[in-house]
């Protein structure tokens, strides 16, 4: 069997242990993966690590996604480990939620998030509750994963950024990665934790090729779930993002540098337990801080890290007040024009930041 | 003669009142077992339901015995506590459904699962729990099941997985554990239990859906006992023939009040799940006495009359002690006698359920993850922190 499984195993890990190889020396070898293929890599060294885990949802056997992040685990597994499910969001996370009481460890995939909007109760009062409701006799190690906010032109109930929503509950922990190592290291931390996590995946992202460090090409690299970070440093103003804007951020912040502005820029990577020490240390050294998220602004994630800066010893390092970019306060439009401005661009990450130093 | 020496012992505990009568009692000869018809069950999708005859041990019977006025009487102490304002917040009581839980637990194994509603306390009590933890619970203790944390609805076993406060939410929750035992391979099944109010839920189509098209080894049990909270059933569904409401899963209605219909129609239930063929569902029809829950006197959508003629036809524990007494299975004065010995637990429990601590205020943010180094919880304002620990 394990001859056979060497056979078939990914071209990618047998390229990049040639390179290892052969020039161990030398920088790590640089591989580009795409974040589909990360979280595909994350899901599968896990399926393969442990009987108990499964993935179950609507496409993600036979079809092989319907983002195809799933490609291939059904014909390597089988049907007692990939599910294709009904139509059924608010009983087949039910569940899943149950087979994770019951000890199994389930991946279940919500198409995207909005329709786990459907299924939230059982997210909510049946997984994430549980293990404070009963002291501590019943864990329900279940990870939640799919598409979330804003794609292209989808239109208004299918661009929901759902961080915040479960951003406020405690007993769940809330990931979402921005490129391939954080896809793929957050997926596999999430599946070996024992507490329900919500992993929120980002559409537009699935098919960007990041290069991959070789420390991520291992069976066993994790990212630990509660860490942000710090994708560049810098010294003028802290910029802080999750998921997509991730990239918009490090955008911008090429651009300001050449007008002599260094921007820190935050990766986020987990929204529940938040890594608010980081934010602090930064702002603290910057004294300006950014916020930038595609969710809505009322009650989001930049709401709550100004709320919590302001409480915390960075706020008497502030030279101005804390601002926040985010997605527009509207359903989303359907019309190109209407929902590009919807979100963040760019441009407005430079605006923000720039108002914010005073310039 | 070792009857004899049991009654001898007995006396000696000073546990009696009676020590000529004991002496007689334990002298007599009782009955090994006896054989009971049993209602029929009517049928859905079944060419033949569960045996209509079966045979009752007196052990057996002895044991369902104490179990159902273990149940009985726990509850009408809850009752007692809660109107003392001992316990607070919810409290659905399961008094006159006693056949239910009993009749299941006597269908099953340890080693299967159970997942219920919010209507819990005789459940946990079936699955193991003793009546000091779950009146400890009740009552917002330490030493409550749940240290104090979940209360009435939040209580949790081995093999049984609460009190659940969703209506409906836990049908889902069933078929997965379902789905873990079939995923597992040893021959375990899942009760996941509702009640009529619950059965027009959405969710537990779904769940039938699901259960049917993947063979989960699931019991769906419906506890139909007339009442969803104020509504009737007539006023609530479409369809009341809650054993077909399954549609293409099997069903049965069974005699909720009868603890031997219950258990074989449960035997029945089980072999079906356990041969692989997928789901089954079964509508126990039963009643409760009290009202849905502590906050509803329970009069003003039933009479008083229903209720009384209820209690004196068809009170699950008269039905067997009845049967015992003239199948001579038991004698009146032993049953009297197990009567004494479970209000004597009941009392220690709530004793304890009054005398004992509330959990400590450093535990509030306990066990909020699971496997996880401690951290800390935001308390009412940022300079109020509770160190969580797993």
């Amino acid at each position: 069997m394990a001859a056979v499984s060497g056979l078939v195993r990914r071209p990618l890990e047998q390229v990049s242990g040639l390179l290892r190889r052969r020039f161990h020396r030398t920088a790590s070898a640089a591989l580009q993966v795409t974040v589909r293929d990360a979280i595909n890599q994350g899901m599968d060294e896990e399926l393969e690590r442990d009987e108990k885990v499964f993935l179950l949802g609507e496409e993600v056997a036979q079809y092989d996604g319907a983002y195809k992040v799933s490609r291939g685990l059904w014909k390597k597994y089988g049907d007692k480990r990939i599910i294709d499910t009904p139509i059924s969001e608010m009983g087949f996370a039910g569940i899943a939620v149950g087979a994770a009481m019951a000890g199994l460890r389930p991946i279940c995939e919500f198409m995207t998030f909005n329709f786990s909007m459907q299924a939230i109760d059982q997210v909510i009062n049946s997984a994430a509750k549980t293990y404070y409701m009963s002291a501590g006799l019943q864990p329900v190690p279940i990870v939640f994963r799919g598409p979330n906010g804003a794609s292209a032109g989808v239109a208004a109930q299918h661009s929901q950024c759902f961080a915040a929503w479960y951003g406020h509950c405690p007993g769940l922990k809330v990931v979402s990665p921005w490129n391939a190592e954080d896809a793929k290291g957050l997926i596999k931390s999430a599946i070996r934790d024992n507490n329900p996590v919500v992993m929120l995946e980002n559409e537009l992202m699935y098919g960007v090729s990041f290069e991959f460090p070789l420390e991520a090409q291992s069976k066993d690299f994790l990212i630990p779930i509660g860490k942000a970070k710090i994708e560049r440093q810098g010294t003028h103003v802290t910029v802080v993002a999750h998921s997509r804007p991730v990239g918009h951020c490090l955008e911008a912040a090429t651009v300001l540098s050449k007008e002599g502005i260094e921007c820190e820029v935050i990766n986020l990577r987990t929204i529940r337990p938040m890594d608010i020490d980081t934010i602090e240390a930064s702002v603290m050294k910057t004294n300006h801080l950014v916020t930038v998220e595609g969710g809505w602004p009322q009650f989001g994630v930049g709401a709550e890290i100004c709320a919590r800066v302001m409480e915390g010893p960075a706020f008497n390092f502030l030279d101005a007040p804390a601002v926040r970019v985010t997605g527009a306060d509207v359903p989303m439009p359907y019309a190109k024009v209407l929902e590009d401005n919807s979100v963040p661009q760019v441009k407005d990450i430079i605006f923000a930041i720039k108002k914010t130093l005073n310039i | 003669m070792r009857k004899m020496l049991a009654a001898v012992s007995r006396v000696l505990s000073g546990a009696a009142q009676k020590p000529a009568s004991r002496v007689l009692v334990a002298s007599r000869n009782f009955a090994n077992d006896a054989t009971f018809e049993i209602k029929k069950c009517d049928l859905h999708r079944l060419e033949e339901g569960p045996p209509v005859t079966t045979v009752l041990t007196r052990e057996d019977g002895l044991k369902y015995y104490r179990m159902m006025q273990t149940v009985r009487r726990m509850e009408l102490k809850a009752d007692q506590l809660y109107k003392q304002k001992i316990i607070r917040g919810f409290c659905h009581l399961c008094d006159g459904q006693e056949a239910c839980c009993v009749g299941l637990e006597a269908g099953i194994n340890p080693t299967d699962h159970l997942i219920t509603a919010y209507r819990a306390h005789g459940f946990t009590f079936t699955r193991g729990l003793t009546v000091r933890e779950i009146l400890a619970e009740l009552t917002g203790r330490r030493g409550g099941c749940a240290k104090g944390k979940g209360g009435s609805m939040h209580m949790y076993a081995k093999n049984f997985y609460g009190g659940n406060g969703i209506v409906g939410a836990q049908v889902p929750l069933g078929a997965g554990i379902a789905l873990a035992c079939k995923y597992n391979g040893k021959d375990e099944i899942c009760l996941t239990l509702y009640g009529d109010g619950a059965a027009n839920q959405g969710q537990i189509f779904e769940a039938y859906n699901m259960a049917a098209l993947w063979k989960l080894p699931c019991i769906f049990i419906c506890e139909n006992n007339r009442y969803g909270m104020g509504t009737s059933v007539e006023r609530a569904a479409a369809s009341t023939d809650y054993y077909k409401r399954g549609d293409f899963i099997p069903g049965l209605r069974v005699d909720g009040m009868d603890v031997l219909c219950v258990r074989e129609a449960t035997k029945f239930a089980a072999s079906h799940c356990r041969s692989g063929k997928g789901p089954i569902l079964m509508e126990l029809q039963t009643y409760r006495y009290h009202g849905h829950s502590m906050s509803d006197p329970g009069v003003s959508y039933r009479t008083r009359e229903e209720i009384q003629e209820v209690r004196s036809k068809s009170d699950p524990i008269m039905l067997l002690k009845d049967r015992m007494v003239n199948s001579n299975l038991a004698s009146v004065e032993e049953l009297k006698e197990i009567d004494v010995e479970v209000r004597k637990e009941i009392e220690d429990a709530a004793q304890f359920a009054t005398a004992d601590p509330e959990p400590p205020l450093e535990e509030l943010g306990y066990h909020i993850y699971s496997n996880e180094p401690p951290f800390e919880v935001r308390g009412a304002n940022q300079w109020i922190k509770f160190k969580s620990v797993s």
